[in-house]
């Protein structure tokens, strides 16, 4: 059973058909990547996956169960990091945590005992206590990616996850992703972070305009469509991919 | 179609008390200042009517049930703080959470569906204003303003009136653009009701067409609740009181849902 499976999805708003007809399908322990210029759909995606936004058409089924039908009982195997900080202000990190364990309906002891871990991993051990509003960009950051984390969920959804974030604090993300795959997690990721995608994803999928213009992994994707270098100075990258089937054109 | 789908019945679950649990944490920091910030606007109009206005008139009249008058008002204060209680929880709070903080969508990323989040902030709104009540009727009674047992059914008539403004309330945030909204509904809709409720003096007082209008306002039914428990006295036809303020919560919840949907779900 494929953790994640979205067939022939269609999202219209208005008569913009902002996801017009996309189908993937993510395999245990995997990082799926979404690309796209800003505008292609993929937040939208993510929402439809999430149950948060009804679907015009086509089917979904994340961790086994129908979405939007049974979204509540699929997000309990799901962490999700938002594309915008969304951290409890009124709370400590620490309390960050409980408060978001106890939204799965886990019992305070289970989610005591996985803070001082979850809140390590984040490199965050020594601001339990800290307030939210004191922490940088990158700590906020890694403490969502924690907060995601605290169900011990299946399957992740990474919205931008180190957008806005200095290269120390992504690669340090970059890290702690790669160490949840090889415990076996399962993650789908959306970025316009080239390097990035290369970096985390096996297979990626790069959409346009709400549709999937190009699937496969980095190095298919670039002999694929850059056969040669643009450049004799370096190798062809999944950039030089990305802007052969997005175009050149600004999308915001 | 989409617009019917937001308006669809509610699917609840008990995840909703997570959120009424998260705002009662955030309150718990702040307790103390909270529950005196609460009780001193209400205890300067009742003193200040009360005792001032109170004073000009005769030890008792018929018309504030035979007491003195700042007894008669304790009931309408006790009511129309409740509403204040509910109203700004359910608006400026929630719409804080709601908007500002995004606290709501990240809810809504556990298995908590916006229904249940709608339904947590109502609750939490009417047991803050529940407390709000409550410590207006404890000073009430402190002063011996009401000395029945019967004083008791109050609190549980207090938590449906607040429930019957949270509701109401969030629809209103719902709707809000901004904080600077929530003006409209203070001036259009609360302080007129605070003056048509028989809060300050008998509905009796008003002319006919105004009795009428003031039967459908929630604070009427409050008030006629409230009143006669602190007097001793079991109120006349509870059941229409109750009905109203249950109908008010549950269509008002229903039609606030459907907004909040609308504005976060598309």
């Amino acid at each position: 059973m494929a953790p994640l499976a979205v067939i022939d999805l269609h999202k219209r708003y208005g008569d913009r058909e902002v996801v017009a007809g996309i189908s993937f399908s993510l395999t245990k322990g995997e990082c799926f990547g979404l690309l796209g210029p800003n505008g292609a759909g993929k937040t939208t995606t993510l929402r439809c996956c999430l149950g948060l936004t009804a679907p015009d058409g086509g089917s979904i089924s994340m961790v086994g169960e129908p979405v939007p039908r049974r979204a509540r009982e699929a997000r309990i195997r799901v962490g999700v990091v938002p594309q915008f900080d969304n951290l409890d202000p009124d709370f400590s990190a620490a309390e960050n945590l409980l408060v978001f364990g106890r939204y799965f309906g886990i019992d305070d002891a289970t989610i005591r005992a996985r803070i001082p871990r979850l809140l390590e991993f984040a490199g965050l051990g020594n601001k339990a206590d800290a307030a939210i509003r004191t922490l940088s960009g990158g700590m906020k950051r890694r403490l969502t990616l924690a907060r995601a984390l605290i169900n011990d969920p299946d399957l992740l959804l990474l919205d931008e996850p180190t957008t806005g974030l200095d290269p120390q604090a992504r690669h340090l993300i970059w890290e702690r992703l790669q160490g949840l795959l090889a415990e076996g997690k399962t993650i789908l990721l959306t970025t316009h972070f080239m390097e990035e995608a290369e970096r985390l994803c096996q297979r990626l999928a790069i959409m346009d305009e709400g549709r999937i213009i190009s699937e496969g992994s980095p190095q298919a994707l670039i002999a694929e469509h850059i056969p040669v270098s643009p450049s004799p100075l370096r190798p062809a990258n999944l950039e030089d991919v990305f802007l052969k089937l997005t175009g050149h054109e600004l999308r915001d | 179609m989409e617009a019917v789908a937001h308006f669809a019945p509610p699917s609840l679950s008990w995840r909703a008390l997570a959120v009424w649990r998260r705002n009662f944490m955030v309150w718990r920091k702040l307790a103390i200042p909270s529950i005196l910030g609460n009780l001193a606007d209400p205890m300067i109009y009742m003193f200040g009517l009360g005792y001032g206005l109170g004073g000009l008139l005769p030890e008792s009249l018929p018309a504030f049930g035979g007491g003195s008058y700042i007894a008669f008002l304790a009931a309408g204060t006790v009511c129309a703080s409740t509403m204040n209680a509910a109203s700004f929880e359910s608006l400026y709070s929630a719409f804080a959470r709601m908007h500002v903080q995004k606290s709501w969508e990240a809810i809504m990323n556990a298995p908590i569906a916006l229904d249940d989040v709608v339904l947590g902030e109502l609750l939490w709104s009417a047991a803050k204003a529940t407390l709000s009540g409550v410590a207006i009727l404890i000073v009430v009674a402190l002063l011996g303003l009401t000395s029945s047992p019967l004083a008791l059914w109050a609190i549980p008539a207090v938590f449906l009136t607040g429930l019957a403004f949270a509701a109401p309330g969030l629809i209103v945030t719902a709707l809000a653009p901004s904080y600077d909204f929530f003006m409209y509904y203070f001036t259009l809709f609360i302080t007129p009701m605070t003056l048509l409720s028989g809060v300050f003096f008998p509905l009796e007082q008003l002319p006919a067409g105004f009795q009428a209008a003031a039967q459908l306002l929630p604070l009427t039914h409050a008030v006629a609740l409230v009143r006669p428990l602190l007097f001793g006295q079991i109120p006349d036809a509870p059941l229409l009181h109750i009905a109203v303020l249950a109908t008010i919560t549950v269509v008002c919840y229903w039609f606030a849902l459907g907004l909040t949907r609308r504005r976060l779900l598309s």
